[in-house]
């Protein structure tokens, strides 16, 4: 069956999804390095903009920004094209959409190193370039919903639904944690003080991991999971109930960053109920996800992409298990602070949202192509293991050394009522394990390097003008006739 | 009581929807929805 007149925009998903491995290169180089800085300090060299301090936040809105943001972007808009079988409605703002988004990572990468930053974890960036986020996410807004609402198919799929929540609501999180005086060109002071500018980074925090590192990356998986399995999500039925309870959930479990602080007490219980309810959704989605491949097991054999897909979810079961854990106030009060945290943070960032970007970028690209594979299957096998392997070295390092810190830091003379051990003897018991974190961070890094490599090697095969690939015809039913 | 009302009714529509998406009547458009991101391939190989 021929397609209907017309063609995709895939040339700014080209660009994302280019982007993506370039920023993904960038980030994680800039974690290993800050990496090497907690073991050898003398690294920073005295120069300011190389201080740890100043390179954590660039590391951070790196990967979380522009890795995983230009994945987001890539994904989503592949998806709303194919699902809804038409066309961006505007390739003038599809084009805005990554030049703007650009802009902003090379802005985060200039003023970030040097200094200016409001201080507020994973919105450091000033106000100017906030309002240029806004604008740029106003325009990202307008073209993926302006592209469901002229859709030539009567359902929205599930994975859409995923990707939009994520707009609407990084837009609100986005715009209300950044309300601010500015008082200069690149100086600003937030709207908020005290334990309610706690609460609401903390609001916007936590959801930034929801929204933007979850649900988003979830609608991704309802996409790219059944199109490389060649079978349907295990159950459509589930996503739906999946995706209304975690939207309801997510957006109250921010106040279990600040247990034990001056937040309100009832607050903290708050935070904690809701992220253990959030357990149910999370694996209810994640075994759905994982189940698409009953009867289809072997394909895991031969297949790295869906290897890099299946153990994201593997990886997004522990996180999500691993967090609501880390929530309840008597373990929060053993790990909160240590590096156990940083453990989390990196079974989330690099086992879930990296795994599963990398594993959708490669099931997309040679598609986008016109391939019928990447250039060497072969090395996204040896990438997959290099990642994983990677990835587990690095966070059992974190969760032994945080643990150690917990425990040392804890610990009381029952006679004296003092602590055991000062500071820096914790630090001394802990410091073996940030060599095994940088180990497993390079590791990771290689992956990345392998995975340039073949998507180098990739476009390369392609010729000078890609044929565009035709839209599908207007109605899902006539389309699989 | 306006708030737990308001969490009440909220949990019935929650409920109420989930027995509804089971309802016999909505497999077959459920069933359809999930072969979308699908649709493409299966051009391709015709």
């Amino acid at each position: 069956m021929v397609g209907v007149e017309g063609s995709y925009n895939d040339k700014v998903i080209r660009q994302f999804s280019v982007m993506t491995v370039v920023w993904g290169v960038v980030g994680m180089l800039v974690g290993v390095f800050i990496a090497a800085q907690l073991y050898w300090p003398t690294l920073n060299f005295d120069v300011p903009w190389l201080s740890y301090g100043r390179l954590r936040p660039l590391h951070t809105n790196a990967v979380i920004f522009a890795f995983g943001g230009c994945a987001l972007f890539a994904t989503s808009l592949y998806t709303v094209q194919r699902t809804c079988h038409v066309r961006l409605i505007s390739d003038k703002l599809a084009s805005f959409v990554f030049w703007g988004w650009q802009l902003v990572i090379v802005a985060a990468a200039v003023s970030l190193p040097l200094g200016y930053t409001q201080g507020k974890e994973y919105a450091e960036l000033e106000w100017p370039i906030d309002v240029l986020i806004t604008i740029v996410w106003v325009a990202y807004a307008v073209l993926f919903f302006g592209t469901i609402a002229k859709r030539k198919v009567k359902h929205i799929y599930v994975a859409n639904w995923f990707y939009g929540a994520y707009i609407i609501t990084i837009a609100l999180l986005h715009v209300v944690n950044n309300l601010a005086i500015p008082a200069g060109w690149m100086k600003s002071y937030s709207v908020y003080s005290g334990a309610v500018d706690a609460m609401v980074q903390w609001w916007y925090g936590h959801n930034a991991v929801g929204f933007f590192l979850t649900t988003a990356f979830l609608g991704m998986m309802y996409y790219f999971v059944p199109k490389q399995a060649g079978r349907p999500i295990y159950s459509y039925r589930l996503s739906i109930v999946h995706f209304w309870a975690l939207i309801a959930i997510y957006m109250w479990a921010g106040p279990h960053h600040l247990q034990y602080t001056a937040l309100p007490d009832w607050a903290q219980s708050l935070g904690m109920v809701f992220s253990l309810v959030l357990l149910a959704p999370s694996w209810g989605g994640a075994i759905n996800g994982i189940l698409t491949l009953s009867g289809v097991w072997y394909k895991l054999r031969t297949d790295p992409i869906l290897k890099f897909l299946i153990v994201s979810l593997s990886f997004y079961m522990m996180s999500t298990f691993e967090g609501p854990m880390m929530s309840i106030k008597t373990v929060n009060s053993l790990s909160h602070y240590t590096d156990w945290t940083i453990g989390h943070v990196h079974a989330g960032a690099l086992g879930w949202v990296a795994m599963i970007s990398i594993g959708s970028i490669y099931a997309m690209l040679p598609r986008l192509l016109r391939l019928p594979k990447m250039y060497s299957v072969k090395l996204i096998d040896v990438h997959f293991w290099l990642h994983t392997i990677g990835v587990v070295v690095y966070i059992a390092a974190m969760w032994i050394a945080g643990v150690t810190q917990g425990l040392m830091w804890r610990a009381t003379d029952p006679d004296t009522g003092t602590l055991v051990y000062s500071f820096v003897e914790a630090l001394n018991a802990t410091k073996p394990y940030y060599v095994f974190r940088l180990g497993g961070g390079l590791i990771v890094l290689s992956g990345m390097l392998v995975m340039a490599w073949n998507v180098f090697k990739t476009f390369r095969l392609t010729a000078a003008n890609t044929e565009p690939q035709p839209l599908l015809a207007p109605d899902a039913a006539d389309a699989r006739a | 009581m306006v708030p737990g009302l308001i969490t009440a009714a909220l949990l019935v529509l929650f409920v109420g929807g989930t027995l509804y998406l089971w309802r016999p009547s909505v497999k077959p458009e459920m069933d359809a929805a999930a072969q979308m991101p699908l649709d493409d391939d299966k051009e391709e190989i015709a």
